[in-house]
């Protein structure tokens, strides 16, 4: 239980240093080629090797964490900023109109699949890291959506929401202080998977080279690069692949340490 | 020659001890009763002679059916005798029946695990078990899924399953805590023909001493995983060895004493509410149904006064509450609290709202778990206007759990941190800090064991003294119901069919549905007789 925690912790964590770290050093600059030193294995000098031009693949892992990050991050953003409110007001209008049009509008957004469309939106208003977030993020929104309203609707049957509506108060006050507090581990779960889904689909894009544009580096777009030479050099494909397992994990496991730690139950049985 | 015999059964899950030196016997034929409050170890010792222990737990000493040690065999063979030799019924009805499959194949699946017979051999065993069970081929078929019965039918499919095969020994683990008092003394009068017609062995666990006293051969007393005493249902009843088993059985026939009733004026004013459930459209087109879950109600609880409604489940005692406490809109007729509408303008009225409050019968599920009892308890406050603040609070907050009887320490504490009457108590404790007129206690100590009931029930005629609480008290147990409440209403089917003093109506009843309820109500034999029968 607290393994999980502290081995998804630690990984995340590893990443995310990887990230920081790219803002005031790297090895190397990511963008410098070096010709004649391309396509070199693991060395001294290249910790990690270079790529078919020369670059250094460490630098250029550690400045793509920075993208995938950003990425993800801003899209469970997107995510929880809209779809928890939408969950919470159809939970407490169960059965209304309003219920209805949210969670219709939802299936809606869910008819599409999601990466086809997030090819679609960057298609048109041109590849890049904004644009990417954007269509990651909106198919976040009826995934937290329906999280919420599902956790909410069970507590809404609960006794002490009972009480609360004797208490005189509010659904929008109830929704805030009783229900979503006790959502909150099923949200932190789902924005972990979410998280490293956003991760995947970043890298996917940029793999079809809609995501973030050179020089900026990206795991996908290293993939991409790879991908012929992996006969050669499969360090090349390699070093991202594990970067995003890496990633990945630990934020599985993180979520699922947290959601433990979360619970006050489980808080006193450890003390 | 006895059927079951346990030997210093041991039992402990991790560090932590589950029970301990657990023996007693049963003989074909003969009815045994365990009895003892939640966490005695009741269950687990039923679970201990299934098998169905968890995996951590580890067990000591003997459970020998018909000379075999089954806590030795492996579980391939637990298997053959689970269902076969051993049946057992559970206290869920709706959830021991798999609601996909027809009640028929379920009782001829346990036929066919443990009989070579074909599939129709199978299908007619079951139907004649269902047929023993009270559930004849002509009204019942076997064809029928689990949501078309009732919960007492559906007792009686989980019956017949267990005893499909014909088992030599039967457990049934609380079979009729979950059913009305009605179906439960069918359920009752049940099993005692199956034990009378085939000579099985019935291991009963129940936290009701009335039915213990009234089914049972032979009673097991349980505490903490320990057997406080066992004996003869008549030698147990006349002559109480130990002081806890003297304690269960006080608590549960339990009075308290009430202050007179101080009535004045009219608080609350029921006048024929109706209200209305939609139902699913048989088919597109359909009519839209409805069900009528209140008929036209009209009663009045004047101030001071301590009014009792009782009736079974599904009768429309909770819709009532509901509607009494502004949560639901009526579909006719008015409630109305000191003169004022309780809903008006499709509205809870807060002025109303704020002279009302509830108690409810959950005690895990009435607190948000992630607060404080301190939050917990002044959650009311945000029906005033200028609700008190800083230290104010506090001592608000440390007068009435003081009331209640816990510490004003236990403020900055989470709900988990108490056992279940001590949440009672801080259930009560919000229902009262802003000192409402009028209280609903909604089945408040039926979750509760019995020595705790009877300290909650001491507690609320305490709170009648020191506040001259005026309430209503849902319940469907008519002991308790009989020494709270000065006068009764019966409802059934959305109607209240009975009214008046509580003490003439339960000693009088007019109605045939009042006189069935008290009838079906296990009595608790009278002590004192038992003891004079011994003495001679």
């Amino acid at each position: 239980m607290t393994r999980n925690l502290i081995l998804g912790a630690t990984l995340s964590s590893l990443v995310v240093l990887a990230a920081l770290l790219s803002f005031v050093w790297t090895p190397f600059d990511h963008a410098s080629l070096n010709i004649p030193a391309k396509l070199m294995p693991p060395n001294a000098t290249n910790w990690l090797g270079t790529d078919q031009i020369g670059r250094d693949i460490l630098s250029m892992v550690m400045v793509g964490a920075r993208t995938s990050i950003a990425v993800a991050f801003v899209a469970v953003g997107i995510g929880i900023g809209l779809g928890v409110p939408l969950g919470l007001w159809a939970a407490a209008k169960k059965g209304g109109w309003t219920d209805e049009i949210i969670m219709r509008g939802n299936d809606l957004i869910f008819a599409f699949p999601s990466l086809v469309i997030a090819i679609l939106i960057t298609a048109i208003f041109g590849a890049g890291a904004i644009n990417a977030i954007i269509a990651i993020g909106i198919f976040n929104i009826p995934v937290f959506a329906r999280v919420t309203r599902g956790g909410a609707l069970s507590l809404w049957e609960r006794e002490f929401i009972l009480a609360a509506r004797v208490a005189g108060k509010g659904k929008a006050h109830i929704s805030i202080e009783h229900v979503l507090p006790n959502i909150a581990n099923l949200l932190i779960v789902q924005a972990t998977i979410q998280f490293s889904l956003g991760i995947l689909a970043e890298a996917a894009l940029s793999y079809v080279g809609l995501g973030a544009q050179p020089p900026t580096p990206s795991w996908g777009r290293m993939l991409a690069d790879a991908q012929t030479l992996v006969s050669l050099a499969p360090h090349m494909a390699l070093v991202p692949g594990c970067a995003i397992i890496i990633t990945v994990l630990g934020l599985n496991l993180l979520g699922d340490g947290l959601r433990d730690w979360f619970d006050p139950k489980l808080r006193v049985a450890r003390v | 020659m006895t059927l079951l015999s346990i030997r210093q059964l041991g039992l402990s899950i991790g560090q932590k001890s589950i029970l301990r030196d657990v023996s007693f016997d049963i003989g074909p034929g003969q009815i045994v009763a365990i009895t003892g409050e939640s966490g005695s170890g009741k269950s687990m010792t039923a679970f201990s002679i299934m098998g169905l222990l968890p995996k951590t737990a580890a067990a000591a000493g003997q459970i020998l059916l018909n000379g075999i040690d089954v806590l030795s065999l492996p579980e391939a063979e637990m298997c053959n005798l689970r269902g076969d030799e051993i049946g057992m019924v559970f206290q869920e009805p709706m959830t021991a029946l798999n609601p996909v499959h027809t009640i028929g194949r379920q009782v001829a699946e346990t036929i066919r695990l443990h009989r070579s017979v074909t599939r129709a051999e199978a299908n007619q065993i079951a139907a004649k078990t269902l047929e023993r069970v009270g559930l004849p081929p002509d009204q019942f078929p076997p064809g029928r899924y689990p949501h078309e019965l009732s919960g007492g039918q559906r007792q009686r499919v989980v019956i017949a399953m267990a005893i499909a095969c014909q088992p030599r020994l039967l457990i049934a683990d609380e079979p009729t805590t979950a059913l009305d008092v009605t179906t439960q003394a069918k359920i009752i009068d049940l099993l005692r023909q199956l034990v009378r017609e085939d000579g099985m062995g019935l291991l009963m666990i129940t936290h009701d001493l009335a039915l213990v006293a009234g089914l049972a051969d032979r009673v097991v007393v349980m505490r903490t995983g320990e057997v406080i005493e066992q004996n003869s249902t008549t030698e147990l009843l006349s002559n109480m060895r130990h002081p806890y088993t003297r304690m269960l059985f006080e608590a549960s026939t339990h009075t308290v004493n009430l202050p007179a009733a101080n009535t004045t004026r009219p608080l609350l004013e029921v006048q024929n509410v109706k209200r209305t459930y939609a139902l699913p459209r048989t088919h597109l087109f359909a009519a839209a149904r409805t069900f009528e879950a209140v008929r036209g109600v009209s009663f009045a609880i004047r101030e001071g006064e301590r009014l009792g409604l009782v009736g079974e489940s599904g009768c429309g005692k909770s819709t009532l509450t509901r509607a009494i406490l502004g949560l639901d809109a009526v579909k006719g007729g008015s409630i109305l609290l000191n003169g004022e509408p309780v809903f008006s303008d499709g509205k809870p009225n807060l002025d109303v709202r704020r002279k009302m409050q509830v108690v409810f019968q959950d005690p895990y599920g009435s607190f948000n778990p992630r607060h404080t009892v301190s939050r917990l308890v002044t959650e009311p406050f945000h029906l005033l206007e200028d609700p008190p603040k800083g230290t104010d609070r506090k001592v608000i907050v440390a007068e009435i759990l003081t009331a209640v009887g816990l510490s004003p320490g236990d403020a900055n504490k989470y709900p988990h941190q108490f056992s279940g009457g001590q949440r009672q108590r801080i259930a009560i404790a919000r229902a009262l800090i802003i000192r409402p007129k009028l209280v609903i206690f909604d089945e408040a100590v039926s979750a509760l064991d019995v020595s705790v009931r009877a300290q909650i029930l001491d507690l609320i005629a305490d709170l009648c003294r020191q506040y001259g609480l005026t309430y209503l008290f849902i319940s469907h147990d008519l002991h308790v119901v009989r020494t709270v409440t000065d006068r009764v209403l019966v409802m059934q089917a959305g109607q209240i069919v009975e009214q008046g003093d509580t003490e003439k109506v339960l000693s009088d009843p007019q109605h045939s549905y009042t006189r069935a309820l008290i009838d079906a109500a296990p009595r608790m034999p009278d002590l004192d007789a038992y003891r004079k029968d011994a003495a001679q």
